[in-house]
């Protein structure tokens, strides 16, 4: 298309008011906007019901994770929040329980047990098999040390004094009746759990 | 997909027209801060945190309970402490959820330049629309409320959705979810205001007398609403304006200077347009020819002469 100077002028001017106006306010309101609203981000996330970690509390928990748990999807956990339907907390969550996601994924989140041995400075990760072997050990030669039969009345009793057991506080019912069969029938009178508070 | 769209649209910046309503039936919804039952815990802050992905930097001490010390990009919601001792000698810790109002009015958008950059959407929630933000900041001048923070990031502007996403699937946002001491409600606009109207009732019966609402009429009420135990003083809640107003520069250059340079400029084109029709195109005679010629000769010889 040959176009002359003038008529070159003529049209970028044109261009230009009609950009003007539009920009002024006179566009076309009506032409339709994509949805603007962020995408909800739990629609499909798989909804798992657990306790928060935190205090004895143990407000109700949903962990939302990404993926429908199919073979080749690996699930990680996006997003918690409270439970409506946990008598405890309703739904809500305190500050700490809010940000429990970023609990989950700390780098510095402990993820397995360590042992420190007597006499070294440092702690080093161990497998579950040693920890538990090792405490059962520990446990079973301190109970046949100090373990007594009987009070200085002669009374019989079930009385383990040298060991002590702290439970842990965020426990359901169920852990918390074993936990206490567990230790009471070992005979330990020093045992306390945050969830008495 | 989301369910609010365009037709959802009541208002949209620097647009003079907004979208025909399709939908008209929806209801408007409302978030009550009842600030007397607040303790001041910051679940609200951290959930708004998790669930809009957000993750401030790690500031420093600032000798105050208000952590971080403002609202950020990052930042949608804070808790603002103020110590305050009555008239009976008395200290009152007055503790207020601050963040975007939500106003039936924005200024924001009054003085938004880019069309629908900020929208109000038929149930009331203000949103802004990053995709179309040019980060120019007018909704940070245009707020009543000193709410909306420019990032330094993407320079574009960011301030509570009042979790526009949740709401449209039906849930609450996620800082109403997290209160533990419900303080903050969420429901209907209708729902909240009769809420807050029997809390108002309960505050007076224990020596609250001038207990109330905060819908302030200035920006045509808002959607996030306090219940107040001085609701005679706003300001005693860390700077709650006692009587919310959009700039006056914003409402003269929205509302005044922008018609009337428009009419200017209109009025310019158009008398352009009849200059051209009445006297026409400057034409260019013969001796206008020859003038340049003859000027253009003295040009090239005094370029040959030295």
């Amino acid at each position: 298309m040959a176009m002359t100077r003038r008529e070159f002028i003529k049209f970028t001017g044109l261009g230009l008011t009609a950009s003007s106006l539009g920009l002024l306010g006179f566009g076309a309101a009506g032409v339709a906007q994509a949805a603007a609203v962020r995408p909800f981000k739990l629609t499909h996330a798989t909804e798992t019901r657990n306790t928060c970690t935190y205090c004895s509390v143990a407000c109700g928990i949903l962990i939302y994770s990404m993926g429908d748990r199919a073979k080749n999807a690996v699930s990680n956990i996006i997003h918690i929040e409270g439970d409506p339907d946990h008598p405890v907390n309703r739904g809500t969550l305190c500050p700490k329980g809010s940000a429990l996601l970023d609990i989950v994924h700390a780098p510095t989140r402990l993820k397995a047990p360590r042992y420190r041995e007597p006499g070294s400075a440092e702690f080093k990760e161990v497998s579950w098999d040693f920890a538990l072997d090792r405490i059962a050990r520990l446990i079973k030669d301190d109970r046949d040390k100090h373990f007594q039969t009987t009070n200085a009345n002669g009374t019989t009793v079930n009385r383990w004094t040298s060991v002590g057991m702290l439970a842990a506080s965020a426990s359901s019912s169920e852990t918390a009746f074993l936990t206490w069969k567990v230790a009471r029938s070992l005979g330990m009178v020093v045992f306390d759990n945050q969830a008495r508070v | 997909m989301s369910d609010l769209q365009s037709q959802d649209y009541v208002r949209r910046s620097a647009t003079t027209m907004t979208p025909p309503m399709a939908r008209s039936h929806e209801d408007q919804v409302a978030k009550l801060i009842d600030v007397s039952r607040c303790i001041g815990c910051k679940a609200c802050q951290s959930a708004c945190m998790e669930w809009n992905d957000l993750r401030p930097e790690i500031g420093h001490f600032e000798g105050s309970y208000e952590n971080p010390m403002d609202l950020g990009p990052s930042v949608w919601t804070l808790m603002k402490f103020n110590e305050y001792e009555n008239e009976q000698g008395n200290l009152e810790w007055l503790i207020r959820k601050d963040g975007c109002m939500h106003c039936e009015d924005p200024g924001c958008l009054k003085a938004c330049p880019a069309p629908g950059a900020i929208v109000q959407y038929a149930n009331g929630i203000v949103d802004f629309i990053s995709d179309k933000c040019i980060g120019c900041g007018y909704c940070v001048k245009g707020c009543p409320f000193d709410i909306p923070r420019i990032s330094k990031t993407d320079h574009k502007a960011y301030k509570c959705t009042l979790c526009s996403d949740r709401v449209t699937v039906g849930l609450e946002p996620a800082c109403v979810k997290a209160c533990p001491t419900g303080a903050i409600m969420f429901g209907s606009k209708t729902d909240m205001t009769h809420w807050a109207g029997e809390r108002i009732e309960d505050l007076k019966s224990r020596g609250f007398e001038n207990a109330g609402l905060y819908d302030p009429p200035e920006v045509q009420g808002t959607h996030v609403m306090y219940v107040l135990h001085h609701a005679d003083r706003p300001s005693l809640y860390s700077g709650l304006p006692d009587e919310p107003r959009i700039s006056p520069v914003v409402q003269a250059w929205k509302g005044i200077l922008k018609p009337l340079a428009v009419i200017g400029i209109a009025a310019a084109a158009l008398a352009g347009f009849f200059h051209w029709v009445t006297v026409g195109p400057n034409e260019v005679q013969d001796e206008d020819e020859a003038e340049a010629d003859r000027a253009m000769r003295e040009v090239e010889e005094e370029e040959k002469s030295p």
